[in-house]
């Protein structure tokens, strides 16, 4: 059967995967849900901007400044073009947090302004007897800035609970979602759980009861095809250090009319339309929310990695993905007294694989782990409610990617029985 | 550097089989700590008897590090003065920060020499840490020692 990758080819772009870790181990890298490695094609990008076109974007009359400004807004279409998306859509932000803020803030900033007077799209504008609506399984990022919003605006927060297999609940949904709600904020991918959300149905809910619908989709632009337009969401956030690309820069993907609609987060220069003493206006969107200096060599590292890929074909990405989560849920559920957190079928889930050891916290799985040279994850991934759910403090996650095989599994489940001999559980 | 430097003998031990793993009945003070990045958790009491001495009680659910931890220090602390408490906590906090360079004083630390391994993982050192400052808040909550003694110094 032949492969949707060419794995040991794919490995060869990345040097981090040629080095050794702990001594002589060969490094097995399965944490590419906290961060991913980067190819040459994306180091050579960000280098190649700086040796050849490096300036200020958006001002100065000279020639470098134009290639800046040029090589910023080819890596928005690219990043646009790569989500089936249009570049003025396409908001650069610095990393998912900030765009989920970005999205929070402009329904505070809204109900503020409104407060004292401003016309403020109402769709923007809260009111007490409001609600908000995420679920149990968000990362921090798409739960601690909903409830800081609830907080300033006295709305009540809301969230679709989890069954036992780690799915949305949601027969509730129309209890959940009704007509008091104003946004309803959900994740696509579960970064822990590793759960695939079918955000479309509860999207179509959202803009049913005339909520503003936003996905968070750190964890699904990286690992299949997304069409941001089919999600149905009117905001859909993601970063880029998760999908090849460097550290320091996210998107902020908006319906035009929804951008539009929507007051400034960050404030200042390269912002504004006019600015006198009193008072300023400002620049249409994406402009509007990429205030200061942006991040372009970011974004030229991100559009390399959008290119590359592309190159590799987002599906095959995701059918390999898939043959590794089932190898995943298969080898771990086959281990004497392994739990597995999170959906254990191979269907509507990614390769992120959580799991806890009886007897044994992460820490020390992960310790025993990482002295094999496999890198995990462990902790409450940042959904430390989610874990609550489960009734476990933390877990430790494997999260593959487009460079890892069965055989990174297979030292990972090395590790996984050397802790429990070594403990004696 | 391998795994098993780390985890010494004695951390196991302590780890299977926790000593003083107890809540008071009559804290004069206590403080519940987490370490936000893993959700490990640790609550230290603490109480003084007739004489003035320490009386610890704790518990918590965390990694091997952090309860053995904790189970050291009650084993240490439990019958000392405040005053040598606190030089034993601040023995142990350098040796954690020492990188694990330290030759640490077994007269001083006693079980708590078998973390000088941790010291080498910083992701750890944590960890190691969680009980002993879970201690120190609790002891200013008690009134035992002033607000912010790290060195050792000051006391009761």
């Amino acid at each position: 059967m032949t492969q949707p990758l060419d794995v040991d080819r794919i490995r060869k772009d990345f040097p981090i995967l040629s080095r050794t870790v702990r001594g002589e181990r060969p490094l097995v890298y399965l944490d590419s849900g906290a961060t991913s490695q980067k190819p040459t094609a994306v180091l050579d990008a960000e280098r190649a901007f700086y040796e050849t076109s490096n300036a200020g974007v958006h001002r100065g009359a000279h020639q470098l400044a134009e290639e800046a400004t040029e090589a910023y807004e080819s890596a928005r279409a690219q990043v646009a073009a790569f989500v089936s998306a249009q570049p003025d859509d396409i908001v650069f932000t610095k990393n998912s947090t900030e765009s989920l803020n970005l999205a929070a803030y402009a329904f505070s900033n809204a109900t503020a302004k409104a407060a004292h007077g401003a016309e403020m799209d109402p769709r923007f504008v809260l009111h007490p007897g409001d609600s908000i609506v995420v679920t149990q399984m968000e990362h921090h990022a798409n739960l601690v800035p909903w409830q800081e919003v609830c907080a300033k605006t006295g709305v009540e927060l809301r969230w679709i609970g989890l069954t036992d297999d780690g799915r949305l609940d949601l027969d509730g949904l129309d209890r959940v979602i009704d007509d008091t709600t104003r946004v309803v904020s959900v994740v696509h991918q579960s970064n822990i759980l590793g759960t695939v959300n079918p955000v479309t149905a509860i999207m179509e809910r959202a803009r049913g009861v005339g909520a503003v619908g936003v996905v968070d989709a750190s964890q699904s632009v990286p690992h299949m095809p997304v069409d941001v337009g089919l999600l149905g969401a009117d905001l859909v956030a993601w970063t880029g250090h998760k999908m090849l690309g460097p550290t320091g820069i996210g998107v902020l993907w908006g319906r035009t009319e929804i951008l539009e609609a929507m007051p400034p987060f960050i404030s200042g220069g390269s912002m504004i339309e006019t600015v006198f003493m009193e008072h300023s206006t400002y620049a249409l969107p994406p402009k509007r929310f990429e205030a200061g200096t942006p991040m372009v060599a970011q974004a030229v590292g991100l559009a390399a990695a959008t290119r590359y890929l592309d190159d590799l074909g987002m599906d095959n990405v995701a059918a390999h993905e898939h043959a590794l989560a089932g190898y995943a849920l298969e080898v771990l559920a086959a281990l004497r007294g392994v739990r597995i957190i999170g959906p254990t079928e191979n269907t509507d889930r990614g390769s992120a694989v959580s799991f806890v050891v009886d007897g044994l916290h992460p820490h020390d799985v992960g310790q025993f782990l990482d002295d094999r040279g496999v890198a995990v994850r462990v902790g409450h991934h940042c959904a430390w409610p989610t874990c609550r759910r489960f009734g476990v403090p933390a877990t430790t996650r494997i999260s593959p990617y487009i460079y890892n095989d069965t055989a990174d599994i297979d030292v990972a489940v090395e590790g996984i029985l050397a802790a429990q001999e070594f403990f004696g559980v | 550097m391998n795994v098993e430097s780390l985890y010494q003998d004695i951390i196991l031990d302590h780890y299977k089989h926790p000593r003083g793993r107890q809540l008071l009945a009559a804290p004069e003070g206590e403080s519940h700590q987490v370490n936000p990045t893993c959700g490990d958790e640790v609550t230290v009491q603490v109480a003084r008897d007739d004489q003035g001495h320490l009386v610890l009680g704790y518990e918590g659910q965390g990694c091997s590090i952090s309860q053995a931890s904790a189970s050291v220090m009650s084993e240490l602390l439990t019958g000392e003065g405040p005053d040598r408490a606190n030089e034993v906590r601040t023995g142990f906090v350098q040796m954690m920060h020492s990188k694990g360079a330290a030759e640490p004083d077994e007269d001083l630390l006693g079980d708590g020499i078998a973390f000088v391994g941790v010291a080498k993982y910083p992701a750890r050192i944590k960890c190691a840490l969680l009980p002993w400052m879970a201690l120190q808040d609790a002891e200013v909550r008690a009134g035992i020692v002033a607000n912010g003694t790290h060195d050792g110094k000051a006391g009761a």
